[in-house]
């Protein structure tokens, strides 16, 4: 392609979502490149969708002040977007006098940072607000301006907001090398595909390094850092409404209980620094420690309710805080690097942040006209009633066509999501939760893949879990294999 | 308002996949909520539904069969080897034909089908049931109904469920979706196999994947015997020289984007002995580790479910918890065969009609409890001299084993078994005379086996 782009935005997760859909709103045109098949398959995918308060960290940091700009931001987001946030509320429950002490710090620290309606508790009212609580707790922290967030559909949101307001996506695209000619980045992908941009932003996530590297900017090493989670079941009996902190320990914030939006409980995360970015595997040795430390907090938890497990990333960075700025040795290249959590609390403000930067690097930035912040709704069946149900399949039947019976989704919903691009098993079961339930896919996947057939043409046995090699399956199977009682069958 | 039922199977294209634009588009849209009434609708058109279903329609009692598949038959449809049968029809069928002569008996008695429907609720008080149900054929639906029959059937566990650890590529299937895949649309899910789990959806998946040139490495169980029954240990894994490695554990699932290999631990007292393990290339990995009665539905009707079997409790005329919610098959208690399957559900439909007519036998029933050795029974009570069909499984193998039923602690029967298992269910019956004589408040039996 021989057009230059004003800004190419290197990855599609919540950070490069959130800043190509905010460089949306301008005059620019923008390239958001991706090395996945879809979006949102890298860090963000493990999130725990937790959108923080803004107490955990020191008013010296940046992650403060971005945390707690980001986290106002998320009502006017929703209302725009439509993805699914609650603000439900956070406690850090306290087991020890001595632990209340670091709480004590917790809370200097959150109103020094600025967090509204902190509040330290005793034993009875921290009970009183979370029955579920373990009752041998001493009292705790309560940040009533905390919440909770479907990370891919925020995500995905962001994308199509991007996208309908101009924004090239381009995913399969692995960055491999960049050159400057004096003008543009010329980017050359893995595959070899080549795009041109005036600016770029590294938003890559836990490959920040090398794609700083490919563009000769500074050298600095992302270390994986491994976090593995337990998904609960979404009718289990006795979820609390908060989520549920233990005082944290020096580098992580712990074990977390965290009712998930969509009304299923998520159990972790664990932390464990790793050599290998690619290494997402889960291990048998966390899941009784894991437990023992989320019941000791949230007593009715049970480990028969766990449907899955799985594993993510964060990228760390020495020193622990987020890298934001403009390169001093590569040219208009901004980066965005070492964004852990609370990165999905921090990003719309970091989406601002960047902007700025970009403004600050001589990039002119005029309002678009056309520009359009809102989403049409998309439906979706398990949170209709009857008769809302009713009306929505006199638009389209096929409303009434489930295909996943755990999680109550349609056909159409499938169907919608095929259109918008997300055309693999693990992009639709992001996108509209089917897969995601109780049976895991044991149930819909067969019908999902062959959705996917009948929608893009592409060959049954092409289809892929989420791109790549990733084929589901492998074949046909010839006829007349010569078992008889297939052959009286027909 | 009553409207017109629909009435035998909907077309056979009309199902996922059909071609956008053709049949798979629902002639005529409604666009109003329907109302329905019947005596007792069925949720579940596989075995269990459709022989429950027969019967209440033999009584003279109108009867609806509710499925979320575009067929009558449940999961039989992809079961195409034989085995199925032999108790119920006398003669060995393919799961396929089991179903078949279920399902044209269904459409003999002219009892309404709805096919491609899935039910989102079910509401339970006392007096009228209601149901709402969806499908792109038929639009909303609202049934009342003084009876419901439970017949969902059940899922199987994943690897979520059982915690496999590893990373995460293409290439894990359990057993049945496996199966669907092979024998219902015709594609194979992988070239080189390793199957966790011994039940019999896992075994019999050994011997098919075989059948279609696929090559299986092993079959890993974790348990010191095998799951499944003993026919299929024979049929299809020892005629095809698959090995099967007791006492063992696939540790780790490795492989980027599609699986790679496996490796399995064994188990030495009980423990994992990591110095042993071992590593097996595969493309596929195949999980046959039980499976779990499909109760949601039935949480959402209040019907208080029982932790041994993972089902609702039930009384000695199947009834559960809730009043006019019974329940059958599959998602009362995980069966073995789907000719007591078929035979439990049939008698289930003889109390549901009894219930809507003269009604149920007014008499006090006594608990059933499950004694040493036996992980659980059903039905969880009996009328005392009425005759009862007891299911129980057991937690132990033995050769010549005793079965013994004790009442207020005395020995009220006792009976040889040749082979105790816990994969294979003790099915058995007790004359009314041998239940004691009825009274107001029957002592408790007990049931055991050593």
């Amino acid at each position: 392609m021989n057009d230059v782009f004003d800004v190419a935005i290197i990855g599609a997760g919540a950070i490069g979502a959130a800043l190509a859909r905010r460089l949306s709103a301008y005059d620019l045109s923008v390239a958001l490149l991706e090395r996945c098949a879809d979006v949102c398959f890298g860090v963000s995918k493990a999130n725990s969708g937790i959108i923080h308060a803004g107490f955990h960290h020191p008013v010296s940091s940046l992650k403060a002040r971005l945390e707690i700009r980001g986290n106002l931001m998320f009502e006017q987001l929703q209302h725009e977007l439509g993805f699914p946030f609650k603000r439900v509320g956070i406690i850090v429950a306290a087991f020890s006098y001595e632990e209340m002490k670091t709480v004590e710090h917790l809370y200097e620290q959150g109103v020094a940072n600025g967090v509204p309606r902190l509040e330290i508790c005793g034993r009875e009212r921290l009970l009183m607000l979370e029955p579920k609580l373990n009752p041998d707790t001493v009292g705790g922290l309560y940040a009533p301006t905390g919440g909770i967030v479907e990370p891919y559909r925020y995500v995905f949101a962001l994308v199509e907001s991007a996208v309908r307001n101009g924004v090239a996506l381009k995913t399969e695209f692995r960055v491999v090398r960049a050159q400057h000619d004096g003008e543009a980045y010329s980017i050359e992908s893995e595959a070899g595909h080549r795009v041109r941009a005036r600016r770029v932003i590294n938003a890559a996530g836990l490959h920040a390094d090398q794609v700083s590297a490919a563009f000769g900017a500074e050298a600095f090493t992302i270390v994986p850092r491994k976090g593995e989670e337990f998904l609960l079941e979404r009718n289990a009996a006795g979820f609390p409404n908060q989520v549920i902190f233990p005082v944290p320990g020096r580098h992580t914030k712990g074990i977390l209980v965290i009712p998930t939006v969509e009304g299923t409980m998520m159990v972790g995360p664990t932390a464990v620094e790793t050599e290998d970015k690619e290494d997402v595997e889960t291990t048998s040795d966390n899941l009784d420690r894991v437990f023992a430390q989320a019941m000791y907090m949230v007593p009715v938890i049970s480990k028969r309710e766990i449907i899955t497990s799985f594993a993510g990333s964060r990228p760390v960075l020495p020193g622990n805080d987020f890298y934001i700025g403009i390169s001093r040795s590569a040219p208009h290249f901004i980066q965005v690097a070492g964004i852990q959590s609370p990165g999905l609390t921090a990003s719309p403000a970091i989406a601002e942040y960047v902007k700025d930067l970009l403004k600050q690097d001589g990039q002119g930035l005029t309002e678009k006209a056309a520009y359009d912040p809102f989403l049409p709704p998309s439906a979706r069946v398990r949170e209709k009633n009857p008769a809302e149900l009713d009306a929505l399949m006199s638009e389209d039947p096929h409303y009434g066509h489930i295909a996943c019976r755990c999680e109550s989704v349609s056909e159409a919903e499938i169907v919608e999501a095929i259109r918008k691009g997300h055309t693999t098993l693990d992009g639709i079961k992001f996108y509209t939760r089917a897969g995601m339930g109780r049976c895991q896919g044991g149930f819909c996947s067969y019908r999902v893949i062959k959705i996917i057939a009948r929608e893009t043409g592409i060959p049954i046995e092409e289809i892929t879990k989420r791109g790549g090699g990733s084929r589901l399956l492998l074949g046909k199977i010839p006829v007349a294999q010569g078992e008889s009682s297939e052959q009286q069958m027909k | 308002m009553i409207v017109e039922a629909f009435v035998g199977n909907v077309p056979e294209n009309a199902g996922f996949g059909a071609p956008p634009g053709g049949t798979n588009t629902p002639a005529k849209v409604i666009s109003h909520m329907r109302d329905l009434e019947y005596d007792a609708v069925v949720i579940g058109a596989g075995a269990a539904g459709m022989a429950a279903a027969l019967r209440v329609h033999a009584a003279g009692f109108r009867v609806a069969i509710v499925d979320r598949e575009d067929h009558l038959g449940g999961i039989l449809l992809q079961c195409i080897h034989n085995g199925f049968g032999l108790h119920w029809f006398k003669e060995e069928l393919t799961g396929p034909e089991f179903a078949e002569r279920l399902a044209a008996q269904v459409r003999e008695a002219g009892i309404d089908v709805y096919l491609n429907t899935t039910v989102m609720d079910l509401v339970a008080d006392n007096g009228m049931k209601s149901l709402i149900a969806c499908s792109a054929e038929h639009g909303v639906l609202s049934f009342a109904a003084r009876a419901i029959v439970l017949a969902m059937g059940c899922r199987e566990r994943n690897r979520g469920n059982i915690g496999i650890p590893g990373s995460r590529p293409a290439g894990v299937f359990t057993a049945g979706l496996a199966q669907r895949l092979i024998n219902i649309d015709g594609y194979a899910p992988g070239k080189r196999v390793v199957i966790i789990g011994s039940g019999d959806i896992g075994l019999i998946m050994a011997r098919r994947l075989s059948w279609v040139g696929a090559k299986v490495l092993a079959v890993i169980e974790i348990l010191p015997h095998p799951s499944g029954l003993t026919r299929n240990i024979v049929q299809c894994l020892h005629d095809f020289d698959i090995p099967l490695y007791l006492s063992h554990i696939v540790s780790r699932i490795a492989g980027q984007d599609r699986v790679e290999a496996v490796e399995v631990t064994p188990l030495e007292n009980g423990t994992p002995n990591p110095a042993k393990t071992f590593r097996l290339e595969c493309d596929t990995v195949l999980l046959s580790v039980g499976l779990i009665p499909e109760n949601e539905l039935s949480k959402k009707a209040g019907v208080q479910l029982g932790h041994d079997t993972g089902g609702p409790r039930v009384d000695a005329h199947l009834m559960t918890s809730v009043d006019g919610v019974f329940a059958c098959g599959n998602v009362l208690h995980v069966h073995d065969l789907v000719d007591f399957v078929a035979d439990e559900s049939s008698r289930c439909g003889g109390n549901v009609a009894a219930y809507l007519g003269a009604g149920l036998s007014a008499g006090g029933q006594g608990r059933v409890q499950a004694g040493p050795n036996v992980k659980y029974v059903v039905p969880h009570a009996y009328v005392p001299g009425q005759d009862t069909q007891f299911s129980l499984r057991a937690m132990i193998v033995k050769k010549r084993g005793t079965l013994q039923v004790k009442r207020a602690g005395v020995v009220i029967k006792r009976k040889t078994l040749q082979h105790i298992k816990p994969a294979e269910m003790i099915y058995f019956k007790m004359k009314g005379t041998e239940l004691g004589p009825a009274g107001p408040d029957p002592a408790p039996i007990e049931i055991s086996v050593e």
